[in-house]
């Protein structure tokens, strides 16, 4: 791709996360709910305390006072201080991305793997037993409710079977004598929320291969190339699969983006202390800065992994390139 | 006259199964299979162009992939050099792949987007291991090419098919089925989605190569025009039969059948004095080619319809040398 091509398409992101930025601003403060009376549970709290609270947090200044402070700020790498933790913004958020990326990170993995695969499988032996069972297998796994599978794993594994543990990412109050049993105390509890992750996404995955390749086997060039008596395999490997991949890597390119928003639903049913348990905790507080920082990452994710999606298609789709 | 014939046609049935809904599926409530080809028979001879005209969804499309063992035919046989196609023989298909070719309609969905000229037009060399080095491979593209009328052939080597034009994207098509050197070429509406004047020059290129190789051509087309004026017998068909067969001047000139009488009457003529004249157009539509008829397809439109022409299906019946119709009045027309 041009390097002009490129700096307009970083361009183009940097505006985009800065209209988001002020889009963050507003929305969490038309958002019902006051702060103040979250932080200050306390009936006895005198006038004073509550002015110097507002004082401390800035809460007192006019609002494009409070605007332009945020802005600032923001630019010298300060996000505030979340009203719920007590602490920079930076290090909370800091603190929670590993075990969202560990998390969902892998089940993304396992989901395209596994998703690509079946929708390959169903797309060409298309309308045999195999075509209809995974199709249905799809179907159920992308429809059913995250919270609800979550909870049927651990009414299964947990309760009923004792494999794995219910919740956390390590056993609470456990020291581990070595490495490797650190890391096998950390892979049972990362089994389920992982599997259930991947249950939910592998249908969205097979489904759109699935379509995607059955679109392209039924183009002329398909059949060109069988007229030309290519065996079925080159066919598939040469000239349907490549074609049909472009739209795979727009999915996977978004979802990737959202792989730091985390899985917000299965977080919080596995108590995982990731950045979606820690969104769903700070918009219960209005813990505004919290939320802020949050979403700032989100969008930035989201941006680059759409820049780089756009970067990719150039080096694979020919038409594209020029 | 036997030995050259390249391509003959038996009888050929592709039925497909329907599916009306999930209810008569499960019922299994009689399904009506959809007659697309029902009982085609015909030959060609090397070095010549038969014309397969009729509307859309006669079946003249289907019956190019059914030669071509794309579509599996559901009866007849197909005999490719005299000797039937084994569909199921690995060995024998790979050879008949690379002496009969198609050549599609869209131009812009018959190339693989993704690959240049140059691989487009050496794949089937590539794939059939006919090539052993860089410079053979190089120089039979660059005779497939120059003979499909793209010069210097070498300038279009690197290009995508995106950045070639339609009549372009043709003579690739063209060339990367001719580089495997086969007999028997089915082009189906070769020239139907490209501008009137770059068709000539397409028509003009197929036509030459097929009095320079003595190519037999399988033309399929809806316009009756373009069939009279490129090849040398034309087959109409309707609702998956053929109604009438025999040399092109035979059938525009003394057409016997109702049906194609109908069709060389809208034929465009040139002249001034025909624009006031009055035009026969055929009432009512093709039926659904689900229904099952019994007797000739044509019936429901044919102005001559009489009662022997709904219960029995009519033979193909020799008029004069060589032209055949299906019609029970055949003689009498």
């Amino acid at each position: 791709m041009h390097k002009g091509t490129i700096a307009k398409k970083l361009f183009y992101a940097f505006v985009t996360i800065m209209i988001v930025l002020v889009f963050n601003y507003i929305l969490f403060r038309v958002l019902p709910g006051d702060p103040l009376a979250m932080m200050m549970r306390n009936p006895k709290a005198t006038p004073e305390m509550i002015e110097g609270i507002k004082h401390f947090y800035g809460l007192d200044q006019p609002w494009h006072i409070q605007f332009f402070t945020y802005f600032k700020n923001m630019f010298a790498g300060d996000f505030g201080t979340s009203f719920v933790f007590k602490a920079p913004v930076i290090q909370v958020v800091a603190g929670r991305i590993l075990p969202t990326v560990l998390l969902v990170g892998l089940a993304e993995i396992i989901a395209i793997l596994v998703g690509i695969v079946i929708g390959v499988l169903a797309a060409w032996k298309r309308g045999t037993r195999l075509d209809v069972g995974t199709l249905g297998f799809s179907l159920i796994t992308y429809s059913v409710p995250t919270f609800w599978l979550g909870m049927i794993m651990i009414v299964i594994f947990c309760v009923g079977l004792h494999l794995f543990p219910t919740s956390g990412m390590f056993t609470p109050g456990k020291s581990f004598i070595s490495t490797g049993a650190m890391l096998h105390d950390l892979v049972k509890h990362m089994v389920l929320p992982v599997l259930t992750m991947s249950l939910v996404l592998i249908g969205e995955y097979a489904l759109t291969m699935r379509n995607t390749l059955i679109d392209v086997l039924s183009e002329d060039y398909i059949t060109t190339a069988r007229a030309k008596g290519f065996r079925e395999r080159y066919v598939l490997t040469k000239h349907a699969l490549p074609n049909a991949m472009l739209p795979m890597i727009t999915i996977i390119a978004i979802n990737f983006g959202f792989i730091v928003a985390g899985a917000i639903q299965v977080e919080t049913i596995f108590s995982w202390p990731g950045l979606g348990r820690l969104m769903y905790e700070a918009l219960s507080a209005r813990d505004y800065p919290l939320l802020q920082g949050i979403f700032l990452l989100v969008t930035v994710c989201v941006i680059v992994a759409n820049v780089l999606a756009d970067i990719t298609y150039a080096y694979i789709d020919p038409r594209v390139k020029n | 006259m036997g030995d050259d014939i390249i391509v003959e046609v038996k009888d050929l049935k592709v039925h497909f199964e329907t599916k009306k809904s999930l209810a008569t599926d499960l019922f299994h409530k009689d399904k009506k299979p959809l007659k697309a080809v029902d009982g085609v028979s015909f030959q060609i001879r090397k070095g010549e162009i038969l014309s397969l005209v009729g509307e859309s969804g006669s079946g003249k499309t289907t019956t190019g992939k059914a030669i071509l063992q794309l579509v599996k035919p559901t009866g007849g046989q197909v005999f490719f050099h005299g000797e039937e196609i084994k569909s199921r023989d690995k060995y024998y298909m790979k050879g008949f792949r690379q002496k009969a070719q198609m050549i599609f309609q869209d131009p812009y969905q018959s190339v693989n987007p993704r690959n240049v000229v140059l691989d487009i037009v050496a794949e089937p060399l590539d794939v059939n291991g006919l090539v052993k080095t860089e410079e053979e491979r190089n120089e039979r593209v660059k005779i497939a090419l120059e003979q499909a009328g793209m010069i210097p052939a070498e300038e279009f080597y690197y290009r995508y098919p995106y950045e070639l034009s339609g009549g372009q994207r043709q003579r690739v098509v063209i060339a990367s089925s001719m580089i495997m050197e086969p007999d028997f070429i089915i082009a189906d509406e070769p020239v139907s989605m490209l501008d009137a004047s770059i068709r000539t020059g397409i028509l003009r290129l197929m036509m030459d190569l097929r009095d320079r190789k003595q190519l037999a051509y399988l033309f399929i087309t809806h316009d009756l025009s373009l069939a009279w004026l490129i090849s040398d017998r034309i087959a109409i068909m309707y609702l998956g039969k053929i109604m009438e067969i025999g040399e092109a001047d035979e059938i525009i000139h003394r057409g016997v059948h109702p049906y194609t009488k109908a069709l060389t009457e809208i034929m465009p003529t040139p002249g001034v004095n025909n624009r006031g004249k009055k035009r026969n157009v055929l009432p009512g539509e093709t039926p659904n080619p689900t229904e099952r008829i019994n007797g000739c397809k044509f019936f429901s439109r044919c102005y001559r319809a009489q009662e022997i022409c709904k219960n029995e299906n009519p033979d193909l019946c020799e008029v004069s040398p060589n032209h055949f119709v299906a019609c029970h009045f055949a003689r009498e027309l």
